[in-house]
């Protein structure tokens, strides 16, 4: 119970939350890395797998890269990534391994959500004399929604994830905080580290849930 | 002794060395040992909680709801953090990595089996009532057989990620591979982090079929429905 309430102290204490390597400003830019990070691998993955979901090619591809994603340790691409030339630029080795990670859960479940789009509704429209693009945009699309805002979600956590653990091969972000308290024998740091990581997991995974529950009952999948 | 050859590939940092492997045999096998003990500990201690937790989920249909929101927030908070947060409790030893990776393989385990238990048709329930099945043989000879191929697959998947996060177990010093991984980026030594990650990999791979293979044995009954 001590250390918690020292973390509490730390935590409270305003001069944490300032100046360089504050926590303010880790917050930032574990915010803007998953930002930027996440609208790239969705420009990345979402063309790809709708375009795959529609042809219902590479299926095999976009359902196993998820499992290999899982096998491959974040922490070691992130050194492996360190210690070549994109470790020459800081955030290099960051921003590689977070589209790496991101990636997978969007592609895979964009792909399945386009594969579960009911077969006859698909060929009615092409019966109505919808082009395929018209079929995509039109139908596929708005029926796959769900899934693929699972893939965002799933995404967006994973990132938040591998972003802390970015820390540890020098990136910047909150996990900075944690190996910071690490260096410093610092156990209440580290503990106030991690409560400011998990609740920004936690915040971020609460405001998917809560976007579902307000979005259209035709996106969540009810019909 | 003369000094090592200047041009081997030790001296020269190359990304595969034979060199690497033939001299630090001894370290790579008791990290690889190490790594698979921080692996299977926490997966078979999560395993014995798992089950019956998704039973009385099962059975109590109140206790659905908060065993998966609990396990659920534990899976969405990251995993360096999920050790600090244990630093207070176990310092740092092996135990804080073990109690971590019990947290998130607890999560994907109570899932698998309880929407594994969730399928047995409830016809099957039914019948082997009618036959006389009082609720633990229902539950041993009927139900948790049946949901055998979904609690495997939740398996694999702990497995396969405990393998990969026990890496980040790095930070307190009991990471298997991860301390080589973490020692290798601090000296720059290409050889020792490309090696650690790649037997990371393998050990995955190779848990992952392990688990295949043993499911394949227990549950014949799903491989003649599916040929």
């Amino acid at each position: 119970m001590n250390t918690l309430t020292e973390a509490w102290r730390w935590l409270t204490d305003p001069a944490h939350w300032s100046g360089d390597g504050g926590i303010t400003q880790r917050l930032t830019e574990h915010l803007v890395l998953t930002v930027v990070c996440l609208a790239v691998s969705c420009l990345i993955a979402l063309p790809v797998a709708l375009v795959l979901g529609h042809l219902g090619k590479g299926g095999a591809l976009a359902v196993n890269l998820a499992n290999i994603g899982r096998a491959v340790p974040t922490f070691a691409v992130l050194v492996l990534l360190l210690l070549t030339p994109v470790g020459r630029w800081s955030e290099g080795p960051t921003v590689v391994a977070l589209v790496l990670f991101a990636v997978p859960p969007l592609l895979t479940n964009a792909y399945v959500g386009m594969r579960g789009v009911d077969r006859d509704t698909v060929r009615a429209a092409k019966g109505m004399g919808m082009t395929g693009r018209q079929v995509l945009t039109g139908v596929e699309l708005p029926l796959a929604l769900p899934m693929v805002m699972t893939g965002v979600r799933i995404a967006a956590t994973q990132l938040v994830a591998t972003a802390t653990i970015a820390a540890l091969a020098g990136g910047g972000g909150l996990g900075r905080i944690i190996t910071a308290g690490f260096n410093l024998a610092s156990t209440p740091q580290v503990v106030a580290g991690a409560v400011l990581v998990a609740a920004l997991a936690l915040a971020v995974e609460g405001a998917f849930v809560l976007a579902e529950r307000l979005s259209p009952q035709r996106a969540r999948g009810i019909t | 002794m003369s000094p090592p050859a200047p041009d081997d590939c030790l001296a020269r940092n190359t990304w595969i060395c034979g060199e690497y492997l033939s001299t630090r045999r001894h370290i790579l096998l008791d990290a690889v040992l190490e790594h698979l003990q921080l692996t299977a500990v926490p997966v078979a201690l999560a395993l014995a909680l798992a089950v019956p937790l998704a039973v009385v989920a099962r059975r109590w249909s109140w206790a659905a709801g908060p065993v998966l929101a609990v396990t659920t927030i534990l899976y969405t908070i990251p995993s360096l953090a999920m050790f600090s947060l244990l630093l207070p409790v176990y310092g740092l030893s092996a135990s804080l990595v073990v109690a971590g990776l019990v947290l998130y393989s607890l999560t994907l385990l109570v899932r698998n089996i309880l929407a594994g238990l969730r399928a047995v048709p409830e016809e099957t329930r039914q019948a082997a009532r009618g036959m006389g099945y009082g609720p633990v043989r229902l539950l041993l000879t009927v139900e948790l057989p049946l949901a055998l191929p979904a609690a495997m697959a939740g398996l694999r998947i702990a497995t396969v990620s405990a393998v990969s996060l026990v890496t980040i177990g790095a930070i307190v010093g009991f990471g298997g591979l991860g301390n080589l991984i973490y020692a290798g980026m601090n000296t720059y030594f290409k050889a020792q982090v490309l090696t650690a990650s790649v037997l990371c990999v393998v050990i995955a791979v190779a848990a992952d079929l392990l688990l295949l293979g043993v499911q394949r044995l227990l549950t014949p009954w799903t491989r003649a429905a599916g040929s």
